[in-house]
């Protein structure tokens, strides 16, 4: 068990058992060229051009970037520069939907008889990132750098923000798909021992897991760990620790102790791309929150927040925000205007709440130090931020921080100071 | 629709309950049955001593705090803390100027020419005591017998005072320590309505054990190596609010858990040390500000090694 965190009220029973439902086939849709950790991938279609379901729309640039592909066929009307939900603004595909849902021919194949080397490529083909939130390209993870070796696979059931349900439901209702996607990784990575970690608030899988594992097609060990439900549980570096008690080092990716984690959508997109022939183009997200209908969709990569958000009959009223992902790292949103992207997990609608108008002074109660995750002093970088003095928070290991917001959320002064880290990684990154 | 989604936070966007207000408010909660009791121990007079030092703490918070065109805290709530707690640690029969002068001492001298809230280093009501005991030594030592309510009611040494200078007179018992019934400061005598407090104040996670703990068993070791009476140490001066309520001050006490238990065992030292030692029968009030003054210096040295880092 990791040291520190949050217990938080999980609000998940608004959503837990709302059944995946295929949100319906957009009449347009967004596709951000940059949606993923990494490079922007280049544009490969001209306005004009006639695409169908699962082609390529952008081309992979760098090792680490990924394709990007259609979710829907018909014509692409416009590339233009548009706002992700994570406030930056990238070149964006515009395609309108004929709402025919052609698509390009899906391969099947038997995985069992592909390498290593064939199942990273069509990973990195079919675009799959990491579906956590962070979108890190899958394939990059998959190729073990020369001199490391993986020895366990983690699948990243925990969920532990607040809120969201559609990893939870993704596990109950395609388990067998997942299973054996873990299979598919394990042979990619060359891995006997897998683990997949699910919080205690998801108990009621377990009968389902163990089933589903009891035909393994490969020879594997595979072992469930019940973790306790406490945030940042679902974070990589506090996963491993949790599970194999080990430390990623600073600086570090999990490779440097043997490990390499997915969630569990990606391990879905992995399977269904590998033995399906579908590239990424659509994801199970959460709507929930104060909307009216909660629910767990099924959405095309592109289809917009707002038209999502009509759907759950959400309602916008003064005094409350809408946030993609989990509320302790979601970004609110200034426009619903904007598409669904690999990394979007969720869409929440909360109240606003009721904070200081201007900044209160830290009264040294030490909270944020004692829930940490990461062990550095919240309130001590808040304070030089606060002063101006940037060149003070290096040596505080200011970029050790994985912004999981438990200091900001048991601050008693409700001093916002993951976004004093935020601004002070900005700022120190730019010089 | 879109003006309703302008005002943009940063995640998380949710936030615990807690503020600094209500943990004023905790702590003020924590503090009324031993401010009962001493209405009870000593009389009507006492009322006056603690609501003339929440008065003038206040103003002067606020006179400080207008007149430096800052913004005007005091429905924070802890200027009413300070008021409380300074009129603790006052003998009964104080004359009411010398509160007044008090709570103009440790809010303007000592909290708010340091910054205010979370800036000052030394705790203010303790402060205020050792600066008032050093200029009017004999009005901050007269002590009274309890239910003894004349005006002129005739002064009485406390536990410590009768150990220390070891003069002729019977010490109270241990349940009368326990209870209250002694000669001592306006809040510091009860040691039941105190660790009341205390118990509300840990449940609610106000503070945690990590300083009073250490520091009380620190004074019960050393008296128990220097063959004292544990008991007596422990209940017959200020240690029990020393410890609880005012080693525990957020602002001056080290961040680190690690750092809290080497202050507080620092504290139970000084203490120690100044009760055998030292020149006064107390030295609570001492230990606390000596330790004070070494919390950045323990900050440094017991940081938290980041996540990750090589061991």
């Amino acid at each position: 068990m990791f040291k520190g965190g949050v217990k938080l009220l999980d609000f998940k029973s608004l959503s837990k058992n709302e059944k995946i439902e295929e949100f319906k086939y957009p009449e347009k849709v967004i596709i951000p060229l940059s949606q993923h950790t990494g490079s922007p991938a280049k544009p490969v279609v001209k306005k004009g051009d006639y695409v169908v379901e699962g082609q390529i729309i952008g081309e992979i640039t760098g090792f680490i970037s990924s394709n990007i592909h259609s979710s829907v066929s018909g014509k692409v009307i416009d590339i233009v520069p548009w706002d992700l939900p994570t406030g930056k603004r990238t070149m964006s595909v515009i395609i309108e939907s004929d709402g025919e849902g052609k698509s390009i021919e899906k391969i099947k194949r038997d995985w069992l008889s592909l390498s290593k080397e064939e199942i990273i490529n069509i990973v990195r083909d079919s675009g799959i990132v990491g579906l956590g939130g962070a979108a890190f390209p899958t394939h990059v993870k998959l190729t073990i750098p020369p001199g490391k070796k993986a020895e366990y696979v983690i699948i990243n059931g925990c969920e532990c923000e607040p809120f969201l349900t559609c990893d939870y439901r993704v596990l109950k209702e395609f388990i067998d798909e997942i299973v054996e996607g873990i299979q598919i990784i394990a042979k990619a990575v060359e891995v006997k021992k897998v683990f997949i970690g699910i919080e205690s608030n998801k108990i009621d899988l377990l009968p389902l897991l163990k089933n589903a594992l009891k035909n393994l097609k490969i020879y594997i060990e595979v072992e469930i760990k019940i973790l306790p439900e406490k945030y940042p549980q679902g974070s990589e570096k506090h996963l491993i620790k949790s599970i194999l008690n080990k430390e990623v080092p600073s600086g570090g990716l999990p490779i440097d102790v043997g490990c390499v984690v997915f969630n569990v959508q990606t391990t879905l997109a992995i399977k269904r791309a590998v033995c399906d022939g579908i590239p990424l183009t659509e994801r199970v997200l959460t709507c929930t929150g104060l909307v009216k209908k909660p629910k767990n969709l099924k959405v095309k990569i592109g289809t917009l927040i707002s038209e999502i958000f009509n759907y759950c009959q959400g309602e916008l009223k003064y005094g409350r925000k809408v946030i993609t992902g989990g509320p302790m790292m979601g970004i609110q949103l200034f426009d619903l205007d904007v598409p669904v992207i690999k990394g979007t997990t969720g869409i929440i609608l909360l109240p606003e709440e009721n904070l200081p108008e201007k900044i209160q002074p830290c009264i040294r109660c030490g909270k944020c130090i004692d829930v940490c995750p990461m062990f550095l002093l919240p309130s001590e970088i808040g304070k030089y931020v606060e002063f101006g003095r940037f060149d003070k928070c290096e040596n505080l290991n200011v970029f050790d921080c994985i912004e999981c917001g438990c200091c900001a959320y048991v601050c008693p002064a409700k001093r916002p100071l993951v976004d004093f880290i935020k601004c002070v990684k900005f700022k120190l990154r730019k010089k | 629709m879109k003006e309703n989604l302008c005002k943009i936070y940063c995640s998380p966007h949710i936030h615990s309950s807690e503020t600094t207000s209500r943990i004023m408010l905790y702590v003020i909660l924590s503090l009324l049955p031993a401010m009962a009791g001493s209405v009870y121990f000593f009389g009507f007079y006492v009322i006056k001593v603690i609501f003339v030092s929440i008065i003038s703490c206040v103003l002067s918070e606020f006179i400080f705090q207008f007149l430096m065109k800052k913004e005007i805290r005091i429905n924070d709530g802890s200027a009413i803390v300070t008021g409380i707690l300074f009129a603790f640690v006052l003998p009964p029969k104080i004359p009411l100027w010398i509160v007044v002068l008090g709570g103009f001492i440790a809010i303007f001298l000592v909290k708010e020419l340091f910054g205010g809230i979370g800036f000052n280093i030394f705790n203010p009501a303790l402060t205020a005591r050792a600066i008032l005991l050093a200029s009017y030594p004999v009005e901050m030592t007269k002590f009274i017998n309890v239910f003894d309510y004349r005006v002129d009611a005739i002064t009485s040494p406390t536990p410590l005072f009768i150990m220390k200078e070891n003069i002729n007179q019977q010490l109270p018992s241990l349940w009368q320590m326990f209870i209250g019934t002694r000669p001592g400061c306006i809040g510091e005598t009860s040691t039941i309505l105190l660790l009341l407090g205390a118990i509300f104040l840990l449940a609610k996670k106000v503070i945690t054990w990590h300083i009073p703990i250490p520091y009380i068993l620190t004074v019960a070791i050393l008296s128990l190596i220097f063959k004292e009476n544990v008991l007596y140490q422990i209940m017959g001066g200020g240690l029990i609010l020393g410890a609880f309520f005012m080693a525990t001050d957020y602002v001056t006490s080290p961040i680190t858990r690690k750092g809290k238990i080497i202050f507080g065992i620092g504290c139970g030292i000084i203490t120690y040390l100044i009760r055998k030692a030292g020149g006064y029968p107390e030295g609570v009030c001492y230990s606390i500000l000596f330790m004070n003054m070494l919390v950045p210096l323990i900050n440094r040295y017991t940081l938290p090694k980041k996540f990750g880092s090589k061991k």
